[in-house]
């Protein structure tokens, strides 16, 4: 494809015309593309359910005193003659095993789980996004370096590669959950970038920019960029609720966030050991987690059924 | 396809220096002596400490210790742990477990997953449909150690069908429910895969032909647009090796299993540097020869690979 | 609605013997619509036409005419749902196909009615060998074994000359030159001497040089087997050399019916005129070159009246409130033109002025 080589024209007055044209044409072609997905995803239903339920989880990650009168931080908080009792009146979910009160928790728990979820996706779009964007454009060693890189990271399984960095960084807050998530979650960004970057470099319509004149710089930030956006909201997406579920995972393992942060992988870890006599400890934050793993994947799912344009 | 076999290994051989580079700095280059920490909290006898520290090559520079891993891993030696008992030693004697319980499960989600993916892609907007989209959005979003929590509460407490935990009735009863959690996630995962390729193909113009031949629907199905279907599938399924192997340290924490997983993890607990590099290593090199092979398979199922 | 079939009546000029069995196939008074999103689209809404052994009719049109459609519903491949058949009938040796049992159905596709696919690219399967896609015809019609298949496969090759076919028997679609491929899906189509093939746009993703080629040998074939040949294009040129008759589409209906040779001398409806004015001559050479203004119709919305009358240069009041009925075109005196018809309210006054 790239044997073609294009002679550039006079840059007259003509071109420059067709070439504003042209620019104009794929500008609009992207915003129609980003338009008909948002006006599509207004119309489903399955959205404005998961934007209601994930609307209502922000504010209790924000606000969370609104929901519950009691501070997890509280002195006195946790009472032991408590442990393990039952939900009762007062006291929804029950009692965890040192007597703190597992509805509390919960609703504390929220806003670790969507910063961390947050975060990682975050830092992975930005560091894959922009790395991937780095190698397809300017390809060559840049290219095969970086993928290099990538292919090493994409080795290390998050799980393994998690327990690994977090056996000798326990500092168990939010913020190294998701630095190391983010370390070991790049490289599917990076590919998905790379990859669209460069299927879009030789798509006729950038060939047909590059004929009429126009700047590398100009080609990469007006016409490819902007049609690289669609995949990559919607990986980003998907990913936020992959993200919360490995948090509570690799907290579950003892090796996320840790004591005195609230975390629900936590909460689930502890009352596994009971889990036969008093199941309430474990499934109250199990259900919590659950609800918001499902609420970000089914968000994942409609914006990818309105965005990306294959599906259409 | 020779040529690409060798250009595919020797590709993989960067790839196995890099990772292990990154294991061996993460958990060696840190501050801490381990000797002193094997004697606790007296003072180690400084005779013992120079032979132990001589032997373990810690005096010499970090780089130079790189080598002498390195190089054992490419021995087949692992390592030994501060109280010298070789890495492999354990993995011969936990990665048994490891492997049933992953090949059971990798078997499952690839079974259950491409026919539940069919069958929904078949029967799109049906009732059938919605019933696996409704299950694969549960066993996403359900957590595994949650699902593995309730599953031994159902059938290993209440119904009595399989054992709560533990490996004592040997394959396949100790190890069916594990496997079950152990692949629920990814199997839902391939569910959806397999539906939309699926989705896909079965709109396709060769797809068409099939019908336009006279073929009958089960060969049209299962042969010309299954064929094309399962391409993206085998790659989730090469990727998704590495993931079982990472699943694997919770559903063997879940069941009390002691395979490979459980040990990684009490390792992790007790700083067993040797024994978490040695372990990591081996998951990263089968999880680079599962993809290995994975690259391999797809030459072979899309015969259009090999010019690229 | 009467039902008129005046391809019926065009004698088959290198078949004449076949006409006492009735035509091979026939297509009466067919709709086909399809469920979407934005509505009903109408595509088919009352195609006559029939097919002799040995004959060729050629389908004109632009995209969206329903050309295609109808010779889909005829191999029984549109997805229904969200395809409809709400009315019509699609005769082959006499018996409706339409009320047939799938399995019947089934049967009578590949073995008896074969297609070719415009995009061969894309019509084989990428990841099987064009031997076993080939070799499969014989396989599930037949019941012949891997080998015999795989014999036969070459054999079929060798019949459409593809160069050293023994040896490239194992090779994948993407492996052929696109000339070479669409000559593997005409060995297809042929593989069990069915009786009748339906070309669709059969050459239309090749070069012009190998166009030529694979029509020659497509009419060569279609000759020496004796098959009826329904030819879909919309390509003016291809048609001349090949057709016996021509029907010409728009808007899912037929607007004018004729023998191949009268429709390029005198055509009878001012979209197959539009049509033949079209086409670049040499001995016009400089002039602009004549191009029917607008778009073709939308099928969401078909005009009141004769579909194509707003892009029609002559197109009156009645021609915007009534649709006209497809009559028999005759001449000026009233003499019977065989195999002629137009639906066109000038359609004297198209032929004649």
């Amino acid at each position: 494809m790239s044997e073609k080589t294009i002679e550039k024209p006079p840059t007259d007055a003509l071109t420059a015309e067709r070439e504003a044209e042209a620019e104009e044409k794929a500008a609009a072609r992207q915003a129609s593309l980003l338009k008909d997905g948002w006006a599509d995803l207004r119309k489903r239903p399955m959205f404005l359910i998961t934007a209601f339920v994930i609307l209502c989880l922000l504010v209790l990650a924000i606000v969370p005193g609104l929901f519950t009168a009691r501070s997890p931080f509280s002195d006195g908080f946790c009472q032991l003659q408590n442990s393990m009792n039952g939900p009762s009146s007062g006291h929804l979910f029950g009692f965890d095993v040192q007597g703190c009160d597992i509805y509390t928790r919960t609703v504390y728990g929220t806003r670790n789980s969507i910063v961390v979820g947050v975060v990682t996706t975050i830092a992975t779009t930005l560091i894959g996004g922009l790395l991937g964007m780095l190698a397809g454009l300017v390809g060559g060693w840049v290219d095969a370096l970086l993928s290099r890189i990538t292919e090493v990271f994409s080795a290390l399984p998050l799980i393994v590669g998690g327990l690994l960095i977090m056996s000798i960084w326990r500092s168990g807050d939010v913020w190294s959950v998701s630095f190391i998530m983010a370390i070991l979650g790049w490289p599917q960004v990076f590919r998905i970038m790379r990859g669209e970057v460069i299927s879009n470099k030789y798509n006729d319509y950038v060939m047909a920019a590059r004929a009429l004149g126009a700047g590398s710089s100009r080609i990469a930030f007006r016409h490819i960029l902007p049609n690289t956006l669609a995949p990559v909201i919607v990986i980003t997406t998907m990913n936020l609720g992959v993200y919360i579920a490995a948090e509570a995972a690799l907290s579950y393992l003892g090796i996320g966030i840790q004591y005195p942060n609230i975390s629900w992988g936590l909460m689930i870890s502890d009352a596994q050991d009971r889990f036969l006599t008093s199941p309430h400890a474990l499934l109250f934050p199990a259900g919590a987690l659950s609800i918001t793993v499902l609420a970000f994947i089914m968000l994942g799912d409609v914006v990818r059924d309105a965005f990306d344009p294959k599906m259409r | 396809m020779g040529r690409y076999v060798v250009r595919r290994l020797l590709q993989v051989i960067p790839v196995m220096i890099g990772v292990t580079f990154i294991i061996f700095c993460l958990v060696f280059a840190l501050p801490g002596d381990p000797i002193q920490a094997l004697a606790g909290d007296k003072r180690a006898d400084p005779n013992i400490a120079a032979i132990l520290r001589a032997h373990y090559h810690l005096n010499e520079p970090l780089y130079m210790q790189y080598w002498h891993y390195i190089s054992g891993v490419f021995r087949g030696d692992l390592g030994e742990t501060y109280n010298g008992r070789a890495i492999s030693d354990i993995v011969s004697q936990r990665f048994p477990v490891t492997l049933k319980l992953g090949l059971t499960s990798f078997a499952m989600e690839a079974v259950i997953g491409i026919l539940a993916g069919m069958l929904s892609a078949l029967k799109r907007g049906k009732f059938l449909d919605n019933v696996v989209l409704v299950a694969t959005l549960l066993l996403i979003s359900i957590p595994v150690f949650v699902l593995g929590s309730v599953l031994q509460l159902e059938f290993g407490m209440n119904l009595k069908i399989t054992p709560i935990s533990g490996i004592d009735k040997g394959w396949p009863q100790s190890y069916i429910l594990p496997a079950i959690v152990l692949a629920s996630t990814s199997m839902a995962y391939i569910a959806r895969l397999v539906r939309s390729s699926m989705t896909e193909s079965i709109r396709a113009d060769y797809v068409r032909t099939a019908i336009a031949k006279g073929l009958p629907r089960r060969r049209v199905i299962g042969l010309h647009a299954l064929r094309n279907s399962l391409i993206p599938v085998v790659t989730f399924l090469g990727f998704d090796l590495g993931a079982l192997m990472g699943g694997a340290i919770i559903t063997e924490r879940v069941f009390n299993m002691p395979g490979l997983g459980g040990q990684l993890a009490q390792s992790v607990y007790l700083r067993e540097s040797p024994v978490v590099v040695g372990l990591v290593t081996l998951l990263v090199l089968i999880y680079l020869a599962a993809n290995l092979l994975v690259d391999l398979m797809y030459a072979v199922l899309d015969p259009r690979i090999r010019y690229e | 609605m009467t039902i008129i079939d005046p391809t019926d009546a065009v004698p088959a000029p290198r078949s004449g013997d076949d006409q006492k069995t009735g035509p091979l196939l026939e297509v009466r008074d067919l709709h086909v619509e399809f469920q979407t999103r934005e509505g009903v689209v109408r595509a088919v809404n009352g195609v006559n036409y029939s097919v002799n052994s040995g004959e060729t009719l050629a389908v004109l049109g632009e995209s969206g005419s329903g050309k295609s459609v109808t010779a889909q519903a005829i191999m029984g491949i549109l997805d229904m749902p969200p395809a409809r058949i709400p009315q019509g009938e699609i005769r082959f040796y006499g018996q409706d196909m339409l009320t047939m049992s799938a399995d019947e159905r089934r049967k009578l596709r590949g073995a008896r009615i074969a297609m070719i696919f415009q995009d061969a690219l894309s019509a084989l399967n990428p990841v099987l060998s064009v031997g076993f896609q080939l070799g499969e015809m014989f396989r599930v019609h037949q019941g012949l074994s891997r080998k015999e298949a795989k014999a036969k496969a070459i054999e079929l090759m060798d019949r459409v000359k593809i160069p050293a076919a023994a040896a490239r028997v194992n090779d994948y679609p993407h492996q052929f030159s696109g000339g070479m491929r669409q000559r593997i899906m005409i060995a297809m189509a042929l593989a069990l001497e069915p009786d009748l093939i339906i070309a669709d746009e059969p050459t239309t993703a090749l070069d012009v040089t190998v166009q030529a080629q694979v029509m020659d040998l497509l009419a060569e074939l279609q000759r020496e087997y004796r098959m009826g040949l329904i030819l879909i294009t919309h390509d003016l040129g291809v048609v001349a050399d090949v057709a016996d008759k021509i029907a010409v589409m728009y808007a899912g209906r037929i607007v004018e019916t004729a023998p191949v040779h009268e429709l390029y001398k005198r055509p009878a409806h001012p979209y197959t005129r539009g049509l033949l004015d079209s086409i670049p001559r040499l001995d016009q050479k400089g002039q602009d070159l004549y191009a029917i203004k607008g778009l073709p119709p939308n099928l969401l919305k078909v005009p009141s009246g004769c579909a194509f009358n707003p892009r029609c240069e002559k197109a009156q009041d009645i021609c915007r409130t009534e649709l006209p009925p497809l009559v028999p075109v005759t001449e000026r005196d009233g003499a019977e033109l065989p195999g002629r018809a137009s639906a066109c309210h000038f359609w004297k006054e198209t032929i004649h002025g």
